[in-house]
């Protein structure tokens, strides 16, 4: 029983650390797509920001310094998106395509060129990384059964970044239904034309949700390679800027569901750890190959089967033109 | 419009002499080579109704748009109450009290009436404030302009009419002194289109100015106190409307005289080749629309259906057409049962000699991004090669042929059918339906949208087929053109045949009367009138459905 709790807590502790990157990229495509820019580029910036937080941290010493490397990089990538898909009307698929290659390609290459260890950034330590916080009175309330031990080892002990991420998405609610920017916001991305029409900038709104998708989602990279790990490694991201976009699929472009999603994937991610290599009746040991595959195939089918019908942002991945 | 209100009749005394609130001095704009203003000169004086009329690609539009601020003109002068005004943006233009009610709604679908209403005109970075003090303003709104809409409903569940008081109320909320319709009735029902102008009558003795882009010349004659006419780009001519006529209007908008009645010899009913016996349809709800209808249209007749949008014409229609299965009865083309169930249904009416111009060209009669040619083919694409491959160059040969006669203009094979104007688009989807010589021709709303020239073309092509012996049933809202056509009418109420009339003969006060169900002698049986699953209130808006927004253009 006591073991049992254990477990439990443990899981649930690693599903809030595997889900931090992902809520952070999901609430980061919820920007860029509630103002209708389809943004599968995601990937592409999470990589770059982790490689440039990383990168920034090894040489500098400072993980805050790493971190605003990290935003600089996504705001680099979005900027490059943005001029592709808002002033020239691009497709913007495939200008987020190209980041997603672009990064792929530059991390690498920067990686080794700068640090000559086959894309790896140095190992970092101390304040090189975002370190643990222990909350107030976690130490005293560790012992007190459950709830305490919930506190201690659930609540308490994430790094700064984790508090963020669970704190973006009621201020990400707050800002798209209750404010002026939130209206227009989500009216950019349904109907530009009515924007248009009430003689405010399309460009501008668009670009102020790039910013906002690029800070999010280069604090994300930052927490891969500067909290979550202690170093840079090639393709670090792994899929976790699509699984975000399918998040935010899921979760029908919302803040809250977005969070349940997130950490529904993330909890996937810790089982599926937690059961490799254990032996199973009848079937026996499992290969590893197929338990990390596990949270991939439940995603194809969480998607195809069991989300009804998500209707996106009307004008999402439209590049809006004023003349006819 | 089956009946303007009678108070539109009455225009304020001393309109004429009242100030210039909108002047345009020589406006220009191009669009690379299309000169689509030249030279406009245009005023609109205080407190009155001012129509501009033209056809389809005059350039109203256009002018409207440099006046909000939407285009900029290329050379010209604005002013507004006698300043000369730069107007930049749609910003600037809402500062000086212009607001606009665009053809294509400005509205967030997914958004409600409020947030519709106060987006880009927020007081603060925080919403709830405007919201509450919207709420109490349209409500003020409402109460002095009959403008009644409810302020929490989404939009998407808004009929047409009330989408569009919502774009007025959007434009009184920021203060409009000058009110610009753009074809604000092409959407409309006749009872919206009624309820339009009595608002606009409100408004205009509110003092407000309203500027009624349209090419419908009733509307224009009922509630404007000046028109202007415009062709190809160019101002033609200002007139009062009191001093003058739709024969004249109609004239100056197409350069040469046109008929607005159509002419056409008696009748010479031959064979039954269509026959509709105890049909009944529902429609994707299950909800019946079509109950037990029995008709037959004789080969060499037009029999017309008339009845307010969304008693079942729609459904008739699609279901004579194969489009739709049936619940029950039997439609027989040629003496031939025809078995329409299945997904090939319409394959199979073609088939059996009939052919359809749907209601809706842009939903049903064309794909708007195919080319020209391509549509002109559409449906008869297997007869042109054998096997899988296409017989391109004669598909594009009797394309060609389809244009020239029908007038298609442009006449290019290759351009995109969304850049055709609302009537050549419609000219495409009749050539290739009436070129197969077909023995029954159903046209659903065959000009809804489209240009008068293009009407009076369009009319006499559908008289030539019936002098051709073709059994044609015709459905159409616009009462005057199913009286101008017709050898017979049927009028339809819920789902009913609820009357038949002489077009020659019949009564407006009584088609109307039959059409709304409240003909005292013909009292449908059934008790209540109204689908059982519907309040009475919910009436209007199923006969408003959004669904039905076919008469929006792309141009």
């Amino acid at each position: 029983m006591e073991q049992a709790l254990v477990d439990i807590t443990l899981i649930l502790d690693s599903t809030v650390r595997l889900a931090v990157p992902l809520i952070l990229a999901c609430l980061a495509g919820l920007y860029s797509e509630r103002a209708g820019i389809v943004d599968i580029g995601l990937e592409g910036k999470l990589l770059a920001g982790a490689f440039a937080a990383a990168a920034m941290s090894a040489v500098t010493g400072s993980a805050w310094l790493g971190l605003l490397a990290g935003i600089g990089a996504a705001l680099l990538f979005s900027g490059i998106h943005g001029l592709a898909s808002i002033n020239f009307k691009g497709n913007q698929t495939i200008s987020g395509v190209a980041l997603n290659f672009l990064a792929a390609g530059l991390t690498t290459f920067l990686g080794q060129s700068w640090f000559h260890r086959g894309g790896y950034t140095p190992q970092l330590s101390g304040d090189q990384r975002f370190n643990p916080i222990t909350l107030p009175f976690a130490n005293e309330l560790r012992e007190v059964p459950i709830l305490g031990q919930i506190y201690w080892e659930l609540i308490s002990g994430h790094n700064i970044i984790t508090y963020v991420a669970f704190i973006a998405v009621p201020v990400t609610a707050w800002v798209l239904f209750r404010t002026r920017f939130g209206l227009r916001l989500r009216a950019v991305g349904e109907n530009p034309k009515a924007i248009d029409t009430a003689g405010i900038s399309v460009t501008l709104l668009r670009y102020q949700a790039l910013i906002i998708t690029a800070v999010l989602v280069g604090i994300g990279g930052a927490y891969l390679s500067i909290a979550q790990s202690a170093g840079f490694n090639n393709n670090m991201s792994a899929g976790r800027g699509y699984i975000a976009l399918a998040a935010l699929i899921f979760a029908k472009w919302r803040p809250g569901p977005a969070l349940l999603v997130c950490l529904m994937f993330g909890f996937l991610d810790a089982f599926q750890f937690r059961i490799q290599g254990q032996s199973f009746p009848l079937i026996g040991e499992v290969p590893v190959q197929a338990i990390q595959a596990l949270p991939y195939i439940l995603t194809v089918i969480l998607l195809a089967g069991f989300i009804g019908r998500a209707v996106a942002p009307k004008a999402s991945g439209i590049p809006y033109t004023k003349e006819r | 419009m089956t009946s303007l209100n009678p108070e539109n009749a009455q225009r304020p005394e001393g309109a004429a002499a009242a100030p210039l609130a909108i002047e345009l001095i020589g406006i220009n704009k191009h669009f690379g080579p299309v000169h689509a203003n030249r030279d406009i000169h245009l005023a609109v004086r205080r407190g009155t109704v001012h129509g501009i009329v033209g056809e389809n690609g005059a350039g109203k539009s256009t002018l409207m748009s440099i006046l909000y601020g939407f285009y900029t003109a290329d050379s010209g002068e604005i002013r507004v109450n006698g300043a000369p005004q730069t107007i930049t943006d749609s910003r600037h233009a809402l500062a000086l009290g212009i607001g606009m009610v665009h053809q294509h709604f400005m509205l967030v679908d997914n958004f409600t009436v409020l947030e519709n209403v106060v987006l880009g005109a927020e007081d603060s970075a925080l919403l709830r404030p405007t919201l509450n003090k919207a709420r109490d303003q349209l409500k003020a709104l409402a109460r002095d302009y009959g403008l009644e809409v409810d302020p929490d409903a989404i939009i998407e569940n808004l009929s047409v009419g009330q989408q569009q008081r919502v774009e007025i109320l959007k434009a009184l909320y920021r203060g409009a002194e000058t009110l610009i319709l753009d074809e604000p009735t092409g959407v409309l029902t006749p009872a919206e289109a009624d309820h339009l102008f009595r608002i606009l009558g409100k408004l205009r003795e509110e003092g407000k100015t309203i500027i009624l882009i349209t090419h419908k010349l009733r509307e224009i004659m009922a509630i404007t106190d000046e028109v202007s006419v415009m062709r190809q780009g160019a101002m033609v001519q200002t007139l009062k409307t009191a001093e003058t006529s739709p024969e004249q209007l109609a004239e100056l908008m197409v350069g040469r005289r046109v008929l607005l009645r159509v002419e056409k010899g008696p009748a010479n009913p031959g064979d039954v080749l269509l026959d509709v016996e105890n049909l009944i349809v529902t429609d994707d709800f299950k909800v019946p629309r079509v109950k037990n209808i029995s008709f037959q249209v004789r080969a060499g007749e037009i029999v017309g259906i008339a009845g307010v949008a969304g008693n079942g014409q729609s459904e008739l229609l699609e279901s004579i057409a194969g489009m739709r299965d049936q619940l029950g009865g039997t439609i027989r083309v040629n003496g031939r049962p025809l078995s329409l169930a299945g997904d090939d249904g319409a394959a199979r009416a073609r088939l059996a000699g009939l052919a359809h111009v749907p209601e809706d060209r842009l939903r049903m009669g064309l794909v708007t991004n195919f080319a020209a040619w391509e549509n002109a083919i559409l449906g008869y694409q297997d007869k042109y090669g054998d096997g899988p491959g296409l017989d391109i160059a004669k598909a594009r040969d009797i394309a060609g042929e389809y244009m020239k006669k029908f007038d298609v203009r442009p006449a290019n094979l290759d351009l995109k059918t969304s850049n055709f104007s609302g009537g050549n688009q419609q000219k495409i989807v009749l050539a290739r339906e009436m070129e197969r010589d077909p023995d029954v021709l159903i046209v659903g709303q065959p000009t809804r949208g489209v240009d008068i020239g293009a009407i009076e073309f369009i009319h006499n092509q559908i008289i030539k087929m019936r002098d051709a012996g073709k059994a044609i049933l015709l459905v159409s809202v616009e009462l005057d053109e199913i009286r101008s056509l017709a050898d017979r009418i049927l009028v339809m109420f819920d789902g009913h045949i609820v009357g038949e009339a002489d077009p020659a003969s019949a009564d407006e006060t009584e088609l109307g009367l039959l059409m709304t169900g409240s003909h005292p002698d013909r009292a449908v049986t059934e008790p209540g009138t109204l689908p059982a699953h519907e309040t009475p209130a919910q009436q209007t808006m199923v006969q408003m459905s959004p669904k039905d927004n076919s008469g929006r253009e792309t141009n």
